[in-house]
């Protein structure tokens, strides 16, 4: 198989993202000092994980409108990534908040929220455990993740903006707040979601692909 | 309309004669309010308002999951049949949730008084709190039906509905339970005003996504 131009890309944004991650200027800021780097590395996870769930709820609308097994593997597979990825953003917000806040877990609104997210999707992968027919798995599990899709709204973008928090780009928008990012910044963060998001897709592909070559030799 | 009217008479007639159902969630809601009583009698300065909101929503939640959870898994097998061939997937969504909401609202309100009489009344704007219960009970039953149907079509329905349940709830309490401290405060209407419109939005996404959603289950 090709070696699609878009994983070439995915290889050169990451080692962009890398490299300049470490090695830029970033603003000297009272308390956040080095860890500000965390951004290129932190913050990406969730524009990924939302990017990735959107697209398992995508595949899973597409399932309940013409239901075909693959469309509920492609599901999984972006569900499981969506998982690593929110996985991977609290660990990394863990390891900044220890040397920012002074210790791992503070309770932070936008903390909780996305660790309640995380049990909305742990509950997905429960439930598809639960059933044995495929097709009522595919299809069950299809209607819970799009509702887990449109429950998980509130809980990651309403609620967290209505109670103060001391999570940095607060009293806005969480995520797009770049109003008042520094611009040498900028140059590193923006490739850097792309980067990671790319990453993300390519690992649930293989993952999509390994699961199309298993239920063949099934 | 007249088959809503119609499925709603017919599950609250059905509720009246099995008055087993129905009295295991007032013994459920008494006993667990009972045991937050005398968990608290050896020290009732410990009851903080705040420790009297979490108890209450708590037991709320509790109850409301396992009235909502046999909404669908009680019914024998026949009926879902005999329903299909009566009325729309739509219809039957709408009539459940409403019929839900009527008891875990009326569960809500039984719970209040259980805590008003046992626990003690730390709210002080009541009118407020009174909206938040109600729409927050009705937050219950839009989204939790929906969940109640995916369940018992699964294996193991009782343990997947509190999997299932609790997670989506979450949003729905954080705001009661804010509602809660605002009332416990004095703090009037206007304190609680954005946190009861966003229960309102809540609960018509729920609602909507509900009613979507349904017919692929109920197809099944």
């Amino acid at each position: 198989m090709k070696f699609a131009w878009w994983k070439w890309l995915t290889i050169a944004l990451l080692i962009y993202t890398i490299a300049g991650g470490f090695l830029f200027a970033v603003p000297r800021l009272h308390i956040v000092n080095e860890t500000i780097r965390a951004l290129y590395f932190h913050v990406p996870m969730w524009f990924g994980m939302i990017f990735l769930f959107l697209t398992s709820t995508v595949y899973s609308i597409r399932y309940l409108r013409k239901p075909s097994l693959q469309q509920d593997v492609v599901a999984v597979s972006f569900a499981q990534l969506g998982m690593l990825f929110g996985l991977l953003g609290i660990v990394t917000g863990m390891i900044w908040a220890n040397y920012t806040w002074g210790s791992p877990w503070h309770g932070d609104p936008k903390q909780n929220g996305a660790a309640i997210a995380l049990l909305v999707y742990m509950a997905y992968f429960v439930l598809r455990g639960s059933v044995q027919n495929e097709e009522q798995r595919a299809r069950l599990s299809a209607v819970y993740n799009i509702f887990a899709f449109v429950a998980m709204i509130p809980l990651i973008f309403v609620i967290p903006r209505m109670t103060s928090s001391m999570h940095p780009g607060s009293g806005g928008n969480p995520g797009f707040n770049m109003y008042d990012l520094d611009n040498r910044m900028r140059l590193v963060f923006y490739p850097a979601v792309a980067g990671w998001t790319l990453l993300g897709v390519w690992i649930a592909t293989l993952r999509i692909r390994i699961a199309q070559l298993e239920s063949e030799h099934a | 309309m007249l088959a809503i009217y119609n499925l709603l008479h017919y599950q609250f007639a059905l509720e009246v004669k099995r008055k087993a159902a129905l009295g295991g969630l007032a013994l459920y809601l008494c006993g667990s309010g009972f045991i937050a009583y005398l968990c608290f009698s050896l020290h009732r300065n410990q009851l903080t308002p705040l420790v009297w909101s979490a108890l209450f929503w708590l037991i709320v939640l509790f109850t409301a999951i396992s009235a909502i959870a046999k909404s669908f898994v009680g019914e024998k097998r026949g009926l879902d049949v005999y329903l299909y061939a009566l009325a729309s997937p739509q219809q039957i969504i709408i009539a459940k949730m409403i019929y839900n909401f009527c008891l875990s609202a009326a569960l809500g309100i039984g719970a209040l008084f259980l805590f008003f009489l046992l626990l003690g009344n730390p709210i002080t704007s009541s009118f407020p709190f009174f909206l938040g219960l109600l729409l927050t009970c009705l937050g219950l039953a839009t989204s939790l039906t929906l969940l109640a149907a995916i369940a018992a079509r699964a294996d193991h329905a009782s343990i997947l509905m509190p999997v299932l349940g609790f997670p989506i709830t979450i949003s729905l309490l954080l705001l009661a339970i804010k509602i809660t401290k605002n009332c416990i405060d004095g703090l009037g209407f206007e304190s609680c005003q954005d946190e009861l419109l966003t229960l309102v939005a809540i609960n018509c996404m729920a609602g909507a996504t509900g009613y979507v959603l349904f017919p692929y289950i109920w197809r099944s």
